[in-house]
């Protein structure tokens, strides 16, 4: 089975982030880091191949050439290779510009299982999938608390806003997985200095055979029209609970503002 | 001025969900000739009622194969009816559901989609969105630069109208599947019982994390909760541990909602957990550590135990209320 997971860089949680003003677009200087939803993507994927046996995981990014790091661990973390789409002409591209890469650098690999993170830790999207499924003619499954493949088939349960449901797609397919589904491993030792002798390879937009004018801003649908400050919270009021008065006192507040 | 907007109302237990008509209200508010589409088996009496809250037309696709709520077949609904149409805009509320649906339309139809917003107006003929990002620490404005222009709205953005409107023309759409569409089946559907509002829906939200010490401490929340006519939520670290089910976690891998009160007992208040309730009306935080990031954010900041506390309150608000 070949399976190929979705990964990003995206800048590190820990790091105070910014949009530039001049590009509106986020400022990707600092550090990169992997995207921490998709390494759970990633775990399944390595997890699946383990238990099967058998298969090969390939990790696909779009990015600017140094994420290639973040490809490194990925390899590190156990893919057997890795792929970078890498062209200045993709530099601000949308939903669907960036669908549309993708979309053909996945038709190019064919694999039988396609994984993707619950969202994008710096865009909190959580689209992508949807619109790869859609490009690529494949079914899909979302938001995946378990993943089971057997005959053929992919079995998850899908986590909703009222319980879950079991769903079933034959393979290939799409499945985004939730960050509930598995604890990511550590890059060992011995990953971390393999990584670097696994093959990865980088694609332009010529090799997919994309247009330049169908990705990037120009390829884009959306816009980024201004960015504005989000607007203060008054001070907070404080409260101690001396002498157990406290919930007297909340619910004189509460009165106050009509809440109750 | 906007023309040809259309709404995807999605539907749960034969009701459209609160969040689908908050859209449609704010959407009869843009101008414009405004649709509804709702999707699934026996849908038609729920359709009638769409003109009350301001369509003019509603949409039915009724069919057996919309059954289970998977968000492929409704792309193939959608796609013909938004390009035969003409419509300009197709809005949605943001669910597991929808944001499938809307980013399946936008690969489809090669339409830009804005998510996560948190309103839209008109402007110079077309619209603009609004979407808190990084955290809610900056605002984007986010726009368009083609049509159809899709866009999937948070919980909680908008307040569904009065209903007081008028009467909606309903039109069958046919329903014809892609064969990849149709592959991926639902083969059983869990639901939690629940009594009372969902954390969505609430005007109330009593919500509990680390501090309350055990899963069986939720039940405090409960009769809280109760009192107040709300519901109980929980963050992703007491749900990770079993305590509570995913449905009612809030937070960045949660549900994101803003309610009229939010009442955060025993939660530290990480990034993750705020961006899920930061837009609530009011935020009241029960928390022993004075040093809580939550009361940076909070309305009215309690230090004290929460075992000692919520209790009370619940007496005092059954008190006030005779519930």
């Amino acid at each position: 089975m070949k399976i190929l997971v979705c990964v990003k860089e995206v800048p590190d949680a820990a790091a105070p982030k910014r949009i530039d003003p001049q590009t509106k677009r986020l400022d990707r200087g600092g550090e990169g880091v992997l995207n921490e939803f998709d390494a759970h993507a990633l775990e399944e994927g390595l997890r699946l191949k383990e238990t099967s046996g058998d298969g090969e995981v390939v990790a696909l990014t779009m990015g600017p050439e140094r994420a290639a790091a973040t490809l490194r661990k990925a390899l590190a973390m156990g893919a057997d290779r890795a792929v970078l789409v890498s062209d200045g002409a993709l530099a601000g591209s949308d939903l669907v510009a960036t669908g549309k890469a993708l979309a053909k650098a996945l038709e190019r690999e064919q694999p039988d299982l396609v994984l993707v993170g619950q969202q994008g830790g710096d865009s909190d999207g959580a689209v992508l999938w949807a619109a790869l499924a859609d490009r690529l003619r494949l079914p899909l499954v979302s938001q995946a608390a378990s993943l089971e493949v057997a005959d053929g088939k992919a079995r998850s349960k899908r986590q909703t806003e009222y319980g879950y449901d079991v769903l079933e797609a034959p393979l290939p397919a799409v499945v985004a997985v939730s960050d509930a589904i598995n604890e990511p491993r550590y890059p060992s030792l011995k990953g971390i200095m393999g990584a670097k002798k696994k093959p990865q390879e980088t694609l332009s937009l010529g090799d997919l055979g994309v247009e330049a004018g169908e990705v990037g801003e120009i390829g884009s649908r959306t816009t980024v029209e201004a960015l504005g400050d989000p607007p203060k919270r008054g001070e907070a009021q404080r409260l101690e609970d001396e002498g157990g008065d406290a919930a007297d006192k909340i619910v004189t507040y509460l009165e106050e503002r009509k809440l109750i | 001025m906007t023309a040809g907007t259309l709404v995807y109302v999605e539907h749960h237990d034969g009701e459209p969900t609160k969040d689908s008509l908050g859209v449609l209200a704010k959407a009869a508010s843009l101008g414009g000739d405004l649709a509804a589409v709702v999707a699934g088996p026996d849908v038609r009496g729920l359709a009638e009622g769409l003109g009350a809250h301001g369509a003019q037309t509603v949409f039915v696709a009724d069919d057996e194969q919309l059954e289970a709520p998977l968000p492929q077949p409704r792309v193939d609904v959608l796609a013909p009816l938004v390009e035969e149409r003409g419509f300009e805009n197709v809005l949605f509320a943001a669910s597991v559901l929808t944001a499938d649906v809307a980013a399946g339309l936008s690969a489809r139809l090669d339409a830009g989609l804005n998510w996560d917003l948190t309103d839209v107006e008109a402007r110079d003929g077309g619209l603009v969105g609004t979407r808190p990002a990084l955290g809610d620490s900056v605002i984007v404005v986010a726009g368009w630069s083609s049509t159809p222009r899709l866009a999937l709205f948070r919980t909680g953005a908008f307040e569904p109208g009065e209903g007081g409107g008028g009467t909606a023309e309903v039109e069958d759409v046919s329903v014809e599947l892609e064969d990849f569409s149709t592959r991926t089946t639902m083969l059983e559907q869990a639901h939690e019982e629940r009594s009372g509002p969902s954390i969505e829906d609430a005007d109330v939200v009593v919500a509990g994390g680390r501090g309350l010490g055990e899963a069986g401490n939720f039940s405090l929340l409960e009769d809280l909760a109760k009192a107040l006519g709300g519901a109980v939520a929980a963050t992703r670290a007491v749900v990770d541990a079993g305590w509570y089910p995913y449905s009612a976690q809030v937070g960045q891998t949660g549900r994101v909602v803003s309610p009229k009160l939010y009442l955060a007992c025993g939660i530290s208040g990480a990034i993750q957990h705020k961006v899920g309730m930061q837009s609530s009306g009011t935020i009241v935080a029960i928390n022993k550590d004075p040093n809580a990031p939550i009361f940076e954010y909070a309305d009215l900041a309690v230090v004290g135990d929460l075992h000692e506390i919520v209790p009370k309150l619940t007496e005092a608000v059954r008190a006030r209320t005779g519930s």
